[in-house]
């Protein structure tokens, strides 16, 4: 193999993440999780660290528009791609209309998971409106997703709420996405 | 977590050689290895970033099979209209497991290669030969109630976690794998995983070096393809039991049939009994239980894990019926 194709073996790793917008150069130790630069580098605590397992879903952001879990992904392997996080969908003065049905129908208590639940429903609404199926739809290569109440609880599955106010959770995404209640 | 370095490889031929370093780790989605290594069950000195090769796209065979390359998105192969359309089995197996952010992320490559879901295995505490070979199973007393009833061994009961592999089973899928002197092959699923023996710690066929690159679906068999998935949550949990099944029926004779379960064995299980019970027998209940019985033939429980084996032959039976749209009446 010629040497000077090979990539470099890093100790520390530069990366350069657009988060919400904004391009930022980053030099980390590689074991960074992406979750762990949002909160304690960059200092956007909006995204919250809960089980840090991939297991509740509180720390979901939106890769290059997909959602994924911010604590069970390494920083390092994000570079050049483009981050948004809670504090990214809005401006205080303007909600997203995610943010405003949830405070709208009440869909949380102690809002910890909230930010992970939004971000998730932002990346979900995306996913169901390019027609993809899920575990509850009857004919998976059916194109036309309806989302019943049936199909936000199974899409949403991976985010957690302790409080449970999945009821208001689903009530406040179908207000966004004009589904039907059953 | 560990230290280790870090590296991103742009070409598939390059990946061979860079993983060939001590203690050096493929890594793709890493949802299930940086789970791991964060608990530090896995220790890797090295990581090779493979997830950016351009093994992404799922591909039209001549003939009629599709190939699907191994640094696909769960999520985006689970909505191929291609898959959808004439491997409902697979897409259904897919949304069956994990959570949306989960499937975004995670590879079929990594998929195939997930690790057990055994308590013990995570509990860097207990004894697990899987872990630390020759150190003792600790779940053979343990609570077992996920575990093993099919070709488990003495040294490890634990069962293979992907709902993904089941489907393929059934499909008889390849798994093409490059191997670091750039020659490729193609191994049938049902070769590539090992059972656990006196080696539980070897789970795959995979030699030092060669990496996955595409998992092969010839044209899919005649008939209807069901997967079925029993857990203790509505979603978002592993399987207590699963099945993939295929069938074919011409008028009262069952034609072909293709039947694997998961959560049942350290591999997903193809039952060959199963589908010889079935073929040329009538779409009846009478000869889904038969099937079933064949199926669990082998069957052995450790203790918490006994209703396993009644489980798996209630939704082999639940699901043949679905599928072939027969009543068996609600379940007792």
């Amino acid at each position: 193999m010629d040497t000077s194709t090979k990539p470099a073996v890093v100790a520390v790793s530069r990366i350069a993440v657009t988060v919400n917008g904004q391009r930022r150069q980053l030099e980390l130790d590689p074991r960074t999780s992406l979750l762990d630069v949002l909160r304690e580098h960059l200092h956007l605590t909006g995204t919250k660290k809960g089980c840090d397992h991939g297991q509740c879903g509180a720390c979901t952001v939106l890769i290059n528009g997909r959602r994924i879990n911010s604590c069970l992904t390494l920083a390092v392997m994000h570079d050049l791609d483009d981050v948004v996080t809670i504090e990214g969908l809005s401006a205080p003065e303007a909600l997203h209309p995610l943010q405003a049905a949830f405070i709208e129908r009440d869909a949380f208590q102690c809002g910890y998971c909230t930010p992970g639940q939004i971000c998730s429903a932002v990346g979900m609404l995306a996913e169901a409106k390019a027609g993809w199926p899920s575990h509850v739809t009857p004919d998976v290569a059916s194109r036309h997703i309806v989302l019943s109440n049936a199909e936000i609880r199974e899409r949403m599955s991976g985010n957690i709420c302790r409080c449970a106010a999945y009821p208001n959770i689903v009530a406040a995404i179908r207000d966004v996405c004009g589904g039907v209640s059953r | 977590m560990k230290p280790f370095t870090y590296e991103r490889v742009t070409d598939p031929r390059a990946a061979g050689e860079a993983v060939s370093r001590a203690g050096a780790k493929f890594i793709s989605g890493g949802t299930n290895l940086l789970d791991l290594m964060k608990l530090e069950v896995e220790q890797p000195a090295h990581l090779v970033d493979i997830s950016r090769l351009p093994l992404k796209q799922v591909e039209d065979l001549p003939g009629g099979g599709i190939r699907i390359g191994a640094q696909a998105a769960n999520s985006e192969v689970a909505a191929d209209h291609r898959v959808c359309a004439r491997y409902p089995v697979l897409a259904e197996a897919l949304l069956a497991g994990a959570s949306g952010q989960l499937r975004n992320k995670a590879s079929i490559g990594g998929n195939l290669l997930q690790r057990t879901r055994c308590s013990y295995f995570y509990d860097t505490a207990a004894a697990c030969n899987k872990r630390t070979p020759g150190a003792g199973c600790a779940a053979l007393q343990g609570i077992n109630r996920i575990h093993a009833i099919l070709g488990a061994s003495d040294a490890c009961i634990a069962t293979h976690a992907s709902d993904m592999a089941v489907a393929m089973s059934a499909l008889e899928a390849q798994i093409e794998l490059l191997e670091p002197n750039q020659s490729t092959r193609r191994v049938l699923i049902d070769d590539f995983y090992r059972l656990p023996g006196n080696a539980p710690h070897i789970e795959t066929v995979l030699r030092p070096g060669e990496m996955i690159t595409a998992v092969i679906l010839p044209p899919p068999p005649p008939g209807h393809q069901r997967y079925r998935k029993v857990r203790d949550r509505a979603s978002y949990e592993f399987a207590l039991i699963s099945v993939a099944v295929i069938i074919a029926t011409d008028r009262e004779t069952i034609t072909t049939a293709r039947v694997a379960f998961g959560a049942v064995a350290h591999k997903p299980w193809r039952s060959i009994d199963a589908e010889a019970a079935l073929k040329g027998r009538p779409p009846t209940l009478a000869s889904y239980k038969a099937a079933a019985d064949a199926a669990m033939r082998d069957a052995v429980g450790r203790g918490h894990n006994d209703f396993k084996i009644e489980l798996a032959k209630r939704t082999l039976c639940r699901t043949l019926a679905d599928v072939t749209q027969i009543s068996i009446g609600r379940p007792s």
